[in-house]
């Protein structure tokens, strides 16, 4: 006998949902915080079950042994190892308790490397979102032609941030980039990104902002299009010109797309640019831009210093999970359009 | 009162001319302008890089801004200086193998999750998710260990099955799987169908738009990969692309830029081919969530 069909109906429904694309986001983070609100189901349905009890293991078993071999386990032994100092030869090592972190936060060069991250990451997220979000809001007006130019906002998506730091390193070569020389000739400034570290890092900014603009691009039209046109269509009614109409409803109604796209550029500027920093300035001139990733992967494969690296990536960790928190607050208090 | 409207009428006529001008001509002409100073910021870099790989060092230090002759020499020459066919395979080998694993594994993952109920459900869930917080630099150094004492430094295996895991397809499936109408099931069941059959023949074909938009994400992220294929695979048999334009820029004379921007060329075209072929699946894939 086939035990009989049941679909039981979920105890609550959430709404519909204004923006979405950042639903993939905050379902992780319903999830972790217990299942706040109930799972959004067809029509208010569970889905049927299929009794069987040993297929969905097999279905998930290989998905969770690499998650366990290659995420939670290794990154068990970051901790673990960050108590440890290993000799070069990688031969002998010796527990230090919590002495690499003592290390870190007494290196000054952990800190400059701690505080030039920290400056790029305000550099791409701040201006990437600002110029990100203008550009979308003028971009998805239905006027003729901006189909087109939509499409040729998106590509910058598919480059590396590697390509992104050669053709920025070209555009600003300080001997024949023609960046380099228009600024030079339209506004007087040596903009020399091998010499100067202000240069230095602005560069990376802008290499990182424009290779990012299109994947933000992506979703905040998307977020725009999925606004709910009544609620623009009510506040012109009561006489909203377009700057208080964008003030007061799109960019509130917005805020889960921002939060979204603030979270995975800050993620993006921390641990993604690391090809653009390795293939361009190497952490130069001086520790002008030698960020995080790029000090960790000196410390732990140029030097060897395993320990003290792993130490860095427990740094990252926290740097990762306050990120994380700071979401499932966000997410769960002040953001009602979900 | 006749007179009073009759007065109003002009004054109305030339406020709605002003509003006409600003709303139809004035604002359409500055967000096209906005629209093509941006367009052309975005373009330009890339169109820049294209004109420097046609030039010689002689012409583009002398600023030349014409189109050189050399395109083809440079990029022949950078083809060969980095052995670029050989990347070119490794890396395509590689985002494509990872690509398509982790789509198995995210369906076969959500389907577990979305139409099975069983013992650790929860847990094994947020161990997947888990994995968002856990990008690689965080757990760099004992991967690398574990690499070594499997003997995988230099091998395909270190490229990929350490890549397979996706907290991303899993949720994205996972969301897809629980708007398909229960219906389906039911009436696959009735008809004696198995969930292996359900899945193949129904779940499957369903997600298609976002199994595109996934495959297009993912071999993107893998094509670009830097820090671990930097860290891993130094051998020239398993060397992906962009460490290969490192090589090209890592000179002990000065930079050629017009070699370096040939293997940026080359090394460019596939991830965009694949933007351009799948950006329709992309942009659905991502307004899926808007429907209902």
């Amino acid at each position: 006998m086939r035990p009989p069909l049941r679909p039981t109906r979920s105890s609550r429904t959430t709404p519909n949902s204004t923006s979405k694309p950042v639903q993939v986001i905050v379902w992780g983070a319903e999830c972790l915080s217990r299942q706040r609100s109930a799972p959004q189901t067809f029509n208010g349905y569970m889905n049927t079950r299929f009794p069987n009890r040993y297929l969905p293991y097999f279905l998930i078993g290989p998905m969770i042994l690499v998650v366990l071999l290659f995420f939670i386990v290794p990154s068990a032994q970051s901790l673990y190892l960050s108590f440890f100092r290993v000799n070069t030869l990688g031969t002998r090592s010796i527990f230090v308790g919590f002495n690499n972190f003592v290390r870190l936060v007494t290196s000054r060069d952990y800190l400059n490397s701690m505080l030039v991250s920290l400056q790029f990451a305000l550099m791409v997220v701040f201006s990437g979102l600002s110029l990100s979000l203008f550009v979308a809001v003028v971009a998805n007006q239905r006027l003729r032609g901006f189909a087109f130019y939509r499409a040729m906002l998106i590509w910058p998506y598919a480059l590396s941030p590697a390509i992104a730091g050669l053709v920025w390193g070209l555009m600003m070569n300080p001997n024949f980039g023609l960046g380099a020389l228009l600024l030079r000739r339209l506004v007087g400034i040596n903009f020399n990104y091998l010499t100067s570290s202000l240069a230095a890092i602005v560069f990376l900014a802008l290499a990182a902002t424009w290779k990012m603009f299109g994947y933000n691009i992506v979703f905040f039209l998307a977020g725009l299009q999925g606004l709910p046109t009544e609620l623009l269509e009510a506040a012109s009614l009561d006489g909203a010109g377009s700057w208080q109409k964008f003030w007061k409803v799109t960019f509130p109604l917005l805020s889960p797309t921002t939060f979204f796209l603030f979270i995975m550029n800050t993620l993006y500027a921390f641990f993604e640019i690391f090809g653009l920093v390795h293939i361009t300035t190497q952490g130069g001139p001086g520790q002008a831009t030698n960020f995080l990733v790029y000090n960790l992967y000196q410390d732990g494969f140029i030097s060897l210093d395993t320990g003290f690296a792993s130490a860095q990536s427990i740094v990252l960790l926290m740097i990762v999970a306050s990120l994380t928190f700071l979401q499932f607050r966000f997410v769960g208090q002040r953001v009602h359009y979900l | 009162m006749k007179s009073e409207t009759a007065v109003q009428l002009p004054a109305r006529t030339q406020q709605n001319t002003a509003a006409w001008l600003r709303n139809r001509v004035l604002l359409p002409l500055i967000s096209h302008a906005v629209m093509i100073v941006v367009v052309i910021f975005i373009l330009f870099p890339m169109l820049y890089a294209l004109l420097l790989a046609s030039q010689t060092p002689s012409e583009y230090y002398n600023l030349k801004l014409l189109p050189g002759t050399a395109l083809f020499d440079n990029i022949a020459y950078a083809w060969n200086r980095i052995n670029m066919g050989r990347l070119l395979a490794n890396t395509t080998f590689v985002a494509v193998t990872v690509a398509i694993g982790k789509i198995v594994l995210s369906v076969i993952g959500a389907f577990a999750f979305v139409y099975f109920d069983f013992r650790g459900k929860n847990l094994f869930f947020v161990l997947i998710l888990l994995t968002h917080m856990l990008p690689l630099p965080v757990r760099i150094v004992p991967t690398y260990t574990l690499m070594d004492s499997l003997g995988w430094i230099n091998s395909f295996q270190a490229l990929t099955i350490p890549f397979l895991a996706s907290a991303t397809g899993i949720l994205l499936f996972r969301q897809l799987y629980q708007t398909i109408p229960p219906g389906l099931a039911d009436a696959a069941r009735i008809d004696g169908a198995s969930p292996l059959q359900f899945l193949l023949h129904i779940v499957v074909p369903l997600s298609a738009t976002n199994i595109a938009a996934l495959f297009l994400i993912e071999f993107i992220y893998m094509w670009n990969q830097y820090l671990w294929p930097l860290v891993i695979a130094n051998s020239d048999s398993v060397r992906m692309v962009q460490i290969g334009l490192r090589q090209l820029v890592a000179t002990d004379a000065a930079v050629e830029w017009h070699y370096v921007m040939s293997g940026v060329l080359i090394a460019a075209v596939p991830p965009l081919l694949l933007l351009l072929l799948l950006q329709k699946n992309l942009i659905q894939g991502i307004s899926l969530y808007e429907e209902k």
